[in-house]
């Protein structure tokens, strides 16, 4: 049993800005109809193009202006936190299940069925998955449910790659070896003894590839294979921006600015619980985990 | 080292193999091709002579094994929006792109690595902070809002650099900045930690006890020690770059291999996606091969399995 005092002693050296960002994100996504002040697919011709509201002709009914059709751009990024959350979630949790499947498999097992799986790996590892991504949905067609999909099936390498390694060295342990003499099945070595240790990386890795999935999807939207108008995304929103780039800057910025607060939240949690959790996959931010935001001792 | 040598070349000609089932599989994805290729009031029996003349009656592996023949040969069909061979319009912008990837990793190379070692040199200083703080924020940015950010500050703002196309020396400024900015940040961050732990080795501290100057202690005897790491991740860094071109091609224009993929999934023209996703993989996996090749020679410490 841990200690209170233990605990908060390692929450000190949390990544305070990366926590207060991702709890944003959170609340943006499940509160979003409460926070927004305007519905983010309500068109106001009048209203189109205002600039921010510290800008000439801006105003505090706007606060980060309006697009095009006149909807409120902050509106549309409270509400995009969710699409964004939603999917990034679920397509973490079926990359993240595929690959810690195939992961045990090829680690535990070994011989033939590990170089096979090592095989696959190295083809997907030289493909250029945005491009096998847009292929893919090019030919199911641009639907929530199949961006899920693609994003699983190309995402779920890293999962398998790392827990493979995790269990290549867990197994090597005596606990594992008086198991099998004890006659347990496989499939309880691999969940009651195997899997316990190598939840500790994947946590880190699912957080980490949490940012990455939301890049991904933006990035897909962005060229138009991805979640499709007028649902707000983020990656919409940009495409659309893009052609106003020269007079209406506002619209291609702010949800930029969204997707890289995401990304750099779950970067500065992921690297925080790498040090907590993994001491052996030390972060390339040695030296302090959250060196940017400590005070100089 | 020959036997590691020939199973590395082994593998790889597998991991072709392997990329060539894939892109067949994507293009069975897309439903019959027939209807993609024929004129859509075709009636019933030409559309079955049309598919005996493309061999698409055959069973599937023959089909893909067809495929195989003519893909090694460098034959993907025809585009069906250029009627060219598809393979010569991804050689012709092949060119474009390599142009494009490697100004990128020049730059994140000159620029990552020095700033990796600056901020080595003296951890938690307010260079350290800032360089690091940057590198977080780089990894953090989608490579399209990058590059629209630049575009809107250069072009659009300022005017000084032209926003799409390729040309001049001024035209590849801007994508092969944004193209390079992920790999920047991670090779920086990369570095810096690669140093601090060869700073922290016995050596380094003999060689300061010796009274070397620190100018050679850290250039001369860390660096080199600490780059073999950072050559792989760099390595690695290149892989990223193709599919980054992919974005960075739309963004700017830029007339390389992405662009004309991405144009070819848009209007379905399924032989350039093919041959696009072929050049690219099997150009990732030449260079991992000779990257390794190259280990083999420089580091004898490697051990072969």
């Amino acid at each position: 049993m841990q200690k209170s005092h233990q605990i908060f002693k390692k929450l000190k050296g949390a990544p305070l800005w990366g926590l207060a960002i991702l709890f944003l994100l959170i609340i943006s996504a499940m509160f979003a109809e409460l926070i927004a002040p305007h519905n983010p697919i309500d068109q106001d011709i009048t209203q189109a193009l205002r600039p921010p509201f510290w800008i000439e002709g801006g105003s505090l009914k706007h606060i980060l202006g309006t697009d095009e059709l006149g909807r409120d751009i902050l509106s549309r990024i409270i509400f995009g936190a969710r699409i964004s959350l939603v999917l990034g979630f679920i397509a973490v949790a079926l990359s993240g299940f595929i690959g810690t499947g195939i992961g045990l498999t090829s680690g535990y097992f070994g011989g033939r069925v590990d170089s096979v799986i090592m095989r696959v790996v190295d083809i997907q590892l030289s493909m250029p998955y945005i491009l096998i991504a847009l292929a893919l949905i090019g030919a199911l067609g641009p639907s929530l449910r199949n961006i899920i999909i693609v994003i699983g099936i190309t995402s779920w390498v890293d999962y398998g790659r790392i827990v493979r390694g995790e269990v290549l060295s867990v197994k090597e342990n005596d606990f594992v070896k008086l198991a099998k003499i004890a006659g347990c099945s496989t499939v309880r070595i691999l969940s009651k003894h195997i899997f316990p240790n190598v939840v500790n990386s994947l946590i880190v890795l699912a957080t980490l590839m949490l940012g990455r999935v939301i890049i991904f999807e933006s990035a897909l939207s962005f060229l138009g294979l991805g979640v499709q108008p007028p649902t707000p995304s983020w990656g919409i929103m940009l495409a659309d921006g893009r052609q106003y780039l020269t007079y209406a800057w506002w619209l291609a910025t702010f949800p930029g600015v969204a997707i890289m607060l995401v990304v750099l939240g779950t970067n500065l949690v992921g690297d925080w619980l790498r040090d907590l959790l993994d001491p052996r996959q030390r972060t390339a931010l040695k030296g302090g985990g959250n060196l940017l935001w400590k005070k100089k001792s | 080292m020959q036997r590691y040598l020939l199973k590395r070349l082994f593998h790889s000609v597998i991991t072709i193999l392997g990329i060539t089932l894939i892109v067949f599989i994507i293009t069975h994805l897309t439903g019959d091709p027939v209807n993609l290729l024929i004129h859509p009031e075709a009636s019933q029996a030409e559309r079955e002579l049309f598919r005996k003349e493309l061999g698409l009656d055959q069973p599937l592996y023959i089909q893909y094994f067809e495929f195989l023949k003519n893909a090694v040969q460098g034959d993907f069909g025809q585009s069906f929006r250029h009627q060219t061979p598809a393979f010569s319009l991804i050689m012709g912008a092949l060119p474009a792109t390599l142009e494009l990837t490697i100004a990128a990793m020049l730059i994140s190379i000159f620029t990552g690595v020095p700033v990796g070692i600056i901020s080595s040199i003296k951890p938690r200083s307010y260079y350290d902070r800032f360089g690091m703080a940057f590198a977080l924020l780089g990894q953090s940015m989608p490579v399209f809002w990058a590059g629209l950010m630049l575009i809107l500050l250069f072009a659009v703002k300022l005017g000084m650099l032209p926003s799409h196309g390729r040309g001049g020396i001024e035209h590849i400024i801007l994508p092969a900045c944004t193209l390079g900015l992920f790999s920047t940040a991670a090779i920086a961050r990369f570095t810096r930690s690669s140093m601090l732990d060869v700073l922290d080795s016995e050596y380094i501290k003999t060689a300061r006890i010796k009274g070397l100057s620190e100018y050679k202690v850290v250039l001369k005897h860390a660096l080199k020690n600490a780059s073999i790491p950072v050559i792989t991740m760099t390595s690695l860094q290149f892989g990223r770059m193709l599919s980054g071109a992919v974005i960075t091609e739309t963004i700017f224009s830029w007339p390389g291999v992405g662009r004309i993929a991405v144009l070819g999934i848009y209007s379905r023209d399924y032989p350039v996606v093919q041959a696009a996703v072929f050049v690219a993989s099997v150009l990732f996996v030449a260079i991992n091969l000779i990257v390794d090749i190259l280990y083999a020679y420089l580091d004898p410490r490697i051990k072969y399995k």
